[in-house]
């Protein structure tokens, strides 16, 4: 079965962050999160398979906040 | 404070152009002692050209500045003559380890590849670096150094540049047909000339402290993001020649930075840091804003700008001084050539067009870091600390943390000296980029490095044996360049195993370097003097060779402006 990457897989990491850095610049917190969500969905239909989706789902949801 | 170091004082000397009736004209004037003007007068004294270097100071830097000396930067400075000293007082690391918070998330080793003869880093502070260099410049005749000279006035003109020069004799002026401006980040000169450099400030402020301890921690590289020591800010540890560490306090933008400089403001910072039982001193202390900023043209007319004067960089990625010396590098050859008349002086823009390249790549990086260091708004809080959080378990957020990428050197992929590959060859060591080292054997069994076979002249690499008939066509060639007064070496590469009998050949003893250059028997390599490729063959032809010369010392640029 397919097994979700963890390795670095960038083609250029610093180059990829930048752009997302940028990609939230000047903008509402409320436009951040529009952004990130569509930028999800976008990434999780070039991924395609539910298997591997489901682990990174499994691992992004394992979040420790103190409120 | 403490003192590890004691400043070198060097005397003001009078020199016989200030009893000149007429202002003395010299062909290449430098201002600036720093590691810019001092590395462009050792570099321009082995291509035979003499140079008076002026200085409004009687010593070498005062405090550290920079620690982080790169390998590019040491190989540069072994060319020079200066390197040893350097790496033999020098700390060699390669481990770091990251902190978020309470935790180290992860640990690094930069694995330095084998068969190099300089290490990948060293720190060392900016003083001993310009010390060793000052040192080296008083060994060559050719340099006139000048301590407490100071620079007032510069005119410029299509054909040389005139300055003032203040002392405490009095003024006396120089000509010279270039003037070599290295006089640091604020360049009065650069100001004075109506000339700008921009870039962007960033909003931050930093605390620089040089402490003295004898630590029972290794040399290693050590940054917190948020520490519990200093929260929601970053820190930075790193050791230096002598028991000094350096420490870096991000402090943010409403920081006082006279109030931040008082020892009683850092001992509690660093107490609460290294615990309150050991025992440092201050060695030196200094609150900085950092800036990215670089002039759209380094020269003008014939004033040349080097070092930070030319472009600066915040120093993640200790890329200010590094970058620097490629600079200075890149110029030297080609203003001697010209100077000599080898070389048309179109190739002097060549250095603007190839180290814009490089100056841009520098900020790039150092912007980068300092934007994930210093995230603007919560959006991207929210991606670095979600970064830091997954680095621990997943190292592919490992490769999103960035605290400063170190320099390398730059590959100068677009210029237009580079002679283009016609045949298929490994990436890597492709026209425009450095050469990289590799061990060799010469011809009296002695073991040896190839990049002290390179630079300060054209070397055709070549791999293997020639045919009868190419041995002379390539005689001629060389010949042709020689009468030209472009004295290209050849250096014959052997496979391992075989045993060369002239000085000029070499064996590839561990097999290094044909796997670096991906040679195969007939592959030649041309390398510029300041050790960058510029053409390459899978099979020789010298007339090509010949072009490609012509083309790397700027012939085809002169045709075009003629035309
Ligand atoms: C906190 C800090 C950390 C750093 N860390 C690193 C690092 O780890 N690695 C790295 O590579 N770089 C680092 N840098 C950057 C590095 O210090 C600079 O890039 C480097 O000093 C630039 O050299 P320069 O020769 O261009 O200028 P400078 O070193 O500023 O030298 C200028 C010289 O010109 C002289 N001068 C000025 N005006 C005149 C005049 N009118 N007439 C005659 N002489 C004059 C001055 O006295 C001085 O000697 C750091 C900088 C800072 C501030």
């Amino acid at each position: 079965m397919s097994k979700l990457n963890t390795d670095t897989n960038f083609t250029d990491a610093d180059a990829f962050y930048a752009a997302l850095a940028d990609v939230h610049r000047d903008r509402s917190d409320a436009e951040s999160a529009a952004i990130n969500a569509r930028l999800i969905l976008l990434l999780a239909n070039q991924v395609g398979d539910q298997h591997i989706l489901e682990q990174a789902l499994a691992i992004a949801g394992q979040i420790h906040i103190e409120e | 404070m403490a003192s590890t170091y004691t400043n070198p004082e060097y005397p003001y000397r009078r020199s016989p152009d200030q009893d000149a009736a007429a202002p003395v004209h010299h062909p290449v004037i430098i201002v600036g002692g720093g590691p810019a003007g001092l590395a462009a007068a050792m570099d321009l004294a082995l291509q035979g050209i003499k140079t008076v270097v002026l200085d409004d100071n009687n010593t070498v830097s005062v405090g550290s500045r920079a620690i982080c000396i790169a390998k590019r930067t040491l190989e540069i400075c072994d060319r020079y003559g200066c390197a040893r000293p350097m790496i033999d007082k020098g700390v060699i690391w390669k481990h770091g380890r990251v902190y978020f918070g309470e935790e180290q998330i992860y640990e690094f080793d930069l694995l330095p590849e084998q068969h190099h003869k300089i290490p990948a880093f060293i720190n060392l502070q900016q003083y001993y670096f310009e010390e060793y260099m000052v040192d080296r410049c008083r060994q060559m005749p050719l340099i006139d150094l000048r301590w407490l000279h100071k620079v007032t006035e510069v005119t410029s003109s299509a054909d040389r540049a005139t300055i003032v020069v203040e002392t405490r004799e009095g003024p006396y002026r120089l000509s010279c047909d270039y003037l070599l401006v290295a006089d640091g980040a604020n360049s009065p000169i650069r100001e004075s000339l109506g000339l700008e450099s921009k870039g962007q400030v960033f909003e931050d402020r930093f605390l620089i402290a040089d402490i003295v301890m004898e630590a029972d921690f290794p040399a290693e590289r050590r940054f917190w993001f948020d520490a519990p020591f200093h929260p929601d800010q970053s820190t930075l540890l790193h050791k230096q020649a002598d028991n000094v560490w350096r420490i870096d306090f991000q402090l943010g933008w409403d920081a006082d930075p006279d109030e931040e400089k008082k020892i009683e403001n850092i001992r509690p910072r660093v107490e609460a840091m290294l615990g309150k039982e050991r025992k440092w001193e201050l060695e030196w202390a200094s609150v900085y804003t950092f800036r990215c900023r670089k002039m759209d043209s380094f020269i003008h007319q014939r004033v040349v700008f080097m070092g930070d004067a030319a472009h600066q960089v915040s120093p993640f990625g200790a890329r200010g001084a590094n970058g620097a010396l490629q600079g200075v590098e890149n110029l030297c050859w080609k203003l001697a050539a010209i100077l000599d008349g080898r070389a048309p002086p179109a190739l002097l823009a060549t250095y603007d067009t190839e180290r814009q390249h490089g100056a841009r790549e520098n900020i790039l990086h150092s912007t980068r870091a300092t934007d994930f260091m210093t995230p603007k708004n919560a959006a991207t809080r929210l991606f670095r600390d979600t970064v830091l959080d997954l680095a621990r378990d997943y190292p592919f957020a490992r490769s999103l943390v960035n605290s400063g990428r170190l320099s390398t050197p730059c590959t100068y992929d677009d210029t237009p000296l580079n002679t283009a590959d016609q045949a298929d060859f490994d990436p890597r060591m492709r026209p425009g980029a450095a050469c990289q080292d590799a061990p060799i054997t010469g011809a009296g069994g002695q073991q040896e490095w190839l990049l002290q076979r390179l630079g300060n002249r054209f070397v055709l690499l070549l791999y293997g044996t020639l045919p009868a008939s190419a041995g002379q066509q390539l005689e001629a060639a060389l010949a042709r360049l020689k009468r030209e007064g472009n004295r290209t070496d050849v250096l014959w590469i052997l496979p391992q195993g075989q045993q060369g009998s002239k000085d000029n050949e070499v064996v590839d003893s561990e097999g290094v370097l044909a796997q670096r250059y991906d040679l195969r028997p007939g592959s030649a390599y041309l390398i510029r003097p300041d050790q960058h490729v510029c053409a390459r063959w899978r099979t020789l032809d010298a007339d090509a060779v010949v072009a490609a010369a012509h083309r790397a010392l700027g012939q085809d640029l002169a045709e075009e402006q003629a035309a």
